[in-house]
């Protein structure tokens, strides 16, 4: 009876075998053969995917007593999340092989968020998604400690844990109070007795209340985004890079699961904190970033303004809003992924090359990776024809549909304020004279996926019809 | 009666202690408060019968998990007068979002209290029948995709902690036990033959 | 005369009839422990003492037999000394942490047939978090003296306990899964009909696993780093006299009978004869004199240790709770798992 029950899962299965595989081998490994852990890493990954296309995109499955739900939003969220962590490893690893902190436990531990945000993508009751969302902040909190002998990034992984820890435990409280109003952890069930009534009880009301501040903290929404500059500037690069680019997917999936398939009858409720949070998010997020001038700090406040535009696509109320919100995130990961690659590929072993200042000239040292990093920066302020302005479009029309015209309005405004630091990047890159003539760092895998990444986002803006169709397909 | 007594004389210790947990000046009182205070509602779930928690809560973390606290909060020696230097300062903010949240939680509890059961009474079970059986079947059955999650989070947490933790240092003077054990006579002792010596 | 009795005993209230009934059973058990507790100390002395090749107490009265009283007399009649810059309440309050749980666990402990003061259906568990608690008592005292050995030796105790239980608590769970029930009334009564259905056939490795750790639980010798005398003097103890002292000991040698009789009733059949079924007259029948029997051999045990082994380094006892017991209890857990699907020892009539 048991195997049967565990088939939707059998991703989750695959994954977790790999996890104890990586471990075991990693133990007995010298550490000169670390590779082998990477490969193996890339192995699980790869395998978890095949597990995850047997499923495919068809039909939805309700498993293991009703807390898996297996669809074909999780099919192709869990796609994308271990493409996304592959492609974040092969950029990793370019670093970690030049830092003194070159242990499996990166790999092992990224392998462990993976599984996390896999279990979130497929929560189908609060106590898995809690579970989820557990298991991927452990190992994220873990990974940002990674360099305990800099005090920065004791800091950062200090406040990203006690931050992170009372955000779980708002959601943990409103999950108790939801509990309470309707007696299941299961989103169905929850949906359905809020349908029949209690919708608009207080309690329900508290209880929305906490579970959104739970989850703007996981995406880093203003105000709850203190942690977010100092974990991408304090962690290790191969951290922020891997921080700043799956976890998002989780958060979205836990919005979806939570806000839109068990809470969606308290639309009237969220909705508007949503707006509120992503219009400060797009605020503080874009204003705050024009003065850093550390690349990473200046990432961290792009990632809050984007986080804005994503929560505007939930806060439309639309399901055309859901579908632009998915759009945007998969784009933003892209583009994060890549910005953050070019940061690994400045560095220097000893230096991270993290300051603005650092990128001076880049176009004379290496026209193409310039060029990658202009695609991508143009793509974060929206310019067509790149996928950042399709995800930007979509979200504006899906709050014009919905009627939200102000919410829009801030979003185009703050978008304008946003192009300034973008382009400043650009400036710099192409008008100012290298400060240095340091040799980028070498390696086949991370120039040609770094290439490839760029190149992607040009080819989803120029095509943007197929990823919009799966978009739509797999929210349908 | 004589439960509703012990209820309340329970409760009324709990919240003592739990007070004493925030007041007390000492760490090492405020740790022994928190011990105290996890008996007493250990006891208090001994009257809503249900006895495996109740006996696990004493198991796990006033057996276990408060040792260790007890153990690091004396180790430590915290100097609590240092960590209430920034107190007052900031007590006005504090006190201001604990009374929000106090009264929204009043809000709930006695302006709307429709919807939410206030009390709900036990049904007395029926001699034979064993909560802990019953959570082994609901853990084992029910929940047991989240119970595997919960061993991988485990697993996750040890993996973290020795990470963070574990680094060989140069210059440590710790015996390795299975060099030890390998050692053999031939390492150690040496016969020599030698002639007897006479004092004569 | 009785009549009168029974009319009071009419007017009372249920709860205090429960309570008066209780206390019945409570006070004589009691009493009995504390007596085996004194014999203990003598039989200690004289054990050791011939184990060495020396006579042991013979002055106080017949073979030294009244000189557990002398020695109560003695630490009853001494002063008890506080320390200047101690913790006054707390000082005064671990030795009885100490003994408190040490006596309560007998609770739910089956003496004879029909015989146990709470049958509770979680005993097992029960047992566990009340051997689990005695560590409070060393903890505070250590804290309490404001010593630094004191301090020390609970600080080695805390660790050492804490490594212990996991242990203890594993072995456990194989009893669990072979008798089926928490109750330990329950335990002993899946292990009827001869020594051979004693749970010490089946897990065998989890046995000797629970006995070493229960000596480890009750800090005794080889596993007294907590005491250390060589090293910090008496540990947490150091500054204890007269009866706070003695309440210490009496925990002590109270926690060897429990951990003994703990042993004997999880693994050996409690009161069950190991020649049930033979008609041997008493011989097969069962009741108190066999329970008695074995916590009188596992007790000879403790004894027949300290004066054997050396004590253990403190990096030991770590390495020996953390590498050797935790891993064998959790592989025979898994053996267990695997006899009980293929319907072997005690688990065929399932």
């Amino acid at each position: 009876m048991l195997p049967t029950e565990f088939a939707p899962a059998f991703p989750e299965t695959v994954l977790g075998l790999g996890i104890c595989l990586v471990l075991l081998v990693d133990l007995y490994l010298p550490a000169r053969w670390r590779d082998v852990t990477y490969l193996l890493a890339l192995v699980t990954l790869a395998a978890t995917a095949m597990a995850v296309s047997d499923i495919g995109l068809s039909g939805t499955t309700l498993a293991l007593g009703g807390s898996f739900v297996a669809d074909p939003l999780a099919s192709f969220l869990k796609l994308f999340v271990l493409a996304a962590l592959a492609t974040v490893f092969v950029y990793s690893r370019a670093y970690l092989q030049d830092s003194t902190y070159n242990k499996g436990e990166y790999y092992l531990l990224g392998l462990f968020a993976a599984l996390g945000i896999l279990v979130m993508i497929s929560g189908a009751s609060l106590l898995t998604l809690y579970l989820g969302l557990e298991m991927q902040a452990l190992a994220l909190y873990a990974m940002v400690a990674f360099n305990r002998d800099s005090p920065v990034a004791a800091e950062a992984a200090m406040k990203y844990f006690v931050l992170g820890a009372i955000a779980s435990g708002c959601l943990l409280y409103g999950i108790s109070l939801l509990y309470g109003v309707t007696g299941t952890v299961q989103l169905a069930e929850i949906a359905q007795a809020l349908r029949a009534g209690g919708a608009d009880d207080a309690v329900t009301l508290v209880a929305v209340a906490f579970v959104v501040v739970g989850i703007a903290f996981k995406f880093g929404a203003v105000p709850f985004h203190m942690w977010v500059p100092d974990v991408y500037e304090g962690a290790p690069v191969s951290v922020t890079l891997l921080v700043g680019t799956v976890p998002k997917v989780g958060a979205f999936a836990l919005a979806l699961r939570v806000l839109v398939e068990g809470l969606g009858e308290t639309g009237v409720t969220w909705e508007p904190m949503l707006g509120v949070l992503a219009v400060l998010s797009l605020g503080i997020g874009n204003i705050v970033a024009i003065v850093q001038t550390n690349l990473r700090r200046m990432l961290a406040y792009s990632t809050i303004a984007h986080v804005g535009f994503i929560l505007l696509g939930f806060a439309a109320g639309s399901r055309e809003g859901i579908e632009a919100a998915l759009f945007y995130t998969i784009v933003y990961v892209i583009m994060a992924a890549g910005a953050f690659g070019i940061v690994i590929l400045l560095g220097r072993q000893g230096d991270d090359a993290d300051e603005l200042d650092d990128l001076r000239g880049l176009s004379q040292r290496s026209p193409w990776f310039a060029l990658v990093m202009l695609l991508l920066m143009v793509s974060m302020i929206g310019v067509p024809p790149l996928a950042g302005f399709y995800a930007k479009w979509w979200v504006l029309a899906a709050l014009l549909d919905a009627g939200q015209l102000w919410l829009a309005i801030a979003g185009v405004l703050f978008s304008v304020v946003g192009a300034f630091y973008y382009l400043r990047v650009v400036k710099l890159m192409y008008f100012d004279s290298p400060a240095g003539e340091a040799p980028l760092r070498q390696g086949a895998a991370l120039r040609l996926t770094l290439s490839v990444n760029g190149l992607l986002v040009l080819a989803l803006g120029v095509f943007p019809e197929g990823l919009i169709e799966l978009c739509a397909r797999a929210l349908g | 009666m004589a439960g509703t007594l012990f209820f309340y004389t329970l409760s009324a210790v709990l919240i003592a202690s739990a007070l004493g947990v925030i007041t007390a000046r000492n760490p090492v009182h405020a740790v022994l408060f928190l011990v105290l205070s996890f008996v007493t509602s250990s006891v208090l779930w001994l009257l809503l019968e249900a006895e495996f928690l109740a006996v696990v809560l004493v198991l796990v973390y006033v057996g276990a998990v408060m040792v260790l606290f007890l153990f690091v909060v004396m180790m430590l020696d915290v100097n609590v007068a240092q960590l209430r230097e920034g107190f007052t300062r900031y007590a006005w903010l504090g006190a201001v979002v604990a009374a929000v949240l106090a009264a929204e939680l009043l809000a709930i509890v006695w302006w709307k209290p429709d919807g939410l059961p206030m009390a709900a009474t036990t049904t007395p079970r029926p001699a034979d029948y064993s909560n802990t059986e019953m959570l082994g079947t609901a853990l084992y059955t029910e929940h047991l995709f989240a119970f595997e999650l919960a061993a991988f989070l485990l697993l996750l947490a040890i993996v973290a902690a020795i990470v963070l933790t574990m680094r060989r240092r140069p210059g440590l003077k710790a015996q390795d036990v299975s060099r030890q054990v390998a050692v053999r006579r031939e390492d150690r002792v040496r016969l020599v033959q030698m002639k007897a010596e006479h004092d004569t | 005369m009785m009549g009168w009795l029974e009319s009071i005993w009419q007017a009372l209230s249920p709860l205090s009839q429960g309570v008066l009934i209780s206390t019945a059973y409570i006070v004589p058990v009691v009493v009995v422990i504390i007596l085996c507790v004194a014999y203990l100390t003598l039989a200690e002395r004289k054990i050791i003492g011939a184990i060495q090749n020396r006579i042991g107490p013979n002055r106080v009265g017949p073979y030294g037999l009244l000189q557990p009283f002398a020695d109560v007399l003695k630490l009853l009649l001494k002063q008890v000394v506080l320390p200047s810059r101690s913790n006054r309440f707390l000082f005064l309050v671990a030795p009885l942490l100490s003994i408190v749980p040490a006596l309560a666990a007998w609770a739910v402990v089956p003496l004879f047939p029909g015989f146990v003061i709470a049958d509770i259906d979680a005993g097992l568990l029960f047992v566990l978090a009340l051997t689990s608690l005695g560590v409070y008592g060393v903890i505070i005292a250590g804290w309490a003296t404001n010593s630094k050995y004191a301090l020390l030796g609970a600080m080695r105790s805390a660790a050492q306990i804490v490594a212990y239980e996991i242990a203890m608590g594993f072995a456990l769970v194989g009893v669990l899964m072979a008798s089926r029930s928490l109750n330990l009334g329950a335990i002993v009564e899946a292990q009827a009909g001869g020594f051979l259905n004693w749970f010490l056939v089946p897990l065998f490795p989890l046995f000797i696993v629970y006995f070493i750790a229960g000596v480890a639980e009750t800090n005794r010798a080889p596993f007294d780093v907590a005491e250390g005398e060589s090293e910090i003097v008496a540990g947490f103890h150091v500054e204890y006299s007269g009866v706070a002292f003695a309440v210490f000991f009496l925990a002590e040698y109270a926690n060897m009978i429990l951990i003994s009789a703990l042993t004997a009733v999880m693994f050996m059949g409690g009161w069950e004869s190991p020649f049930a079924g033979l008609n041997l007259g008493w011989l097969s029948a069962p009741g108190l004199h066999w329970l008695a029997v074995k916590v009188a051999f596992f007790l000879f045990c403790f004894l027949w240790f300290r004066a054997t082994f050396p004590r253990y380094r403190y990096d030991q006892i770590m390495r020996l709770g953390w590498k050797v017991f935790i891993p064998i209890t959790i592989v025979w857990i898994f053996v267990e798992g695997a006899m009980a699907i293929m319907a072997v020892g005690p688990w065929s009539s399932a």
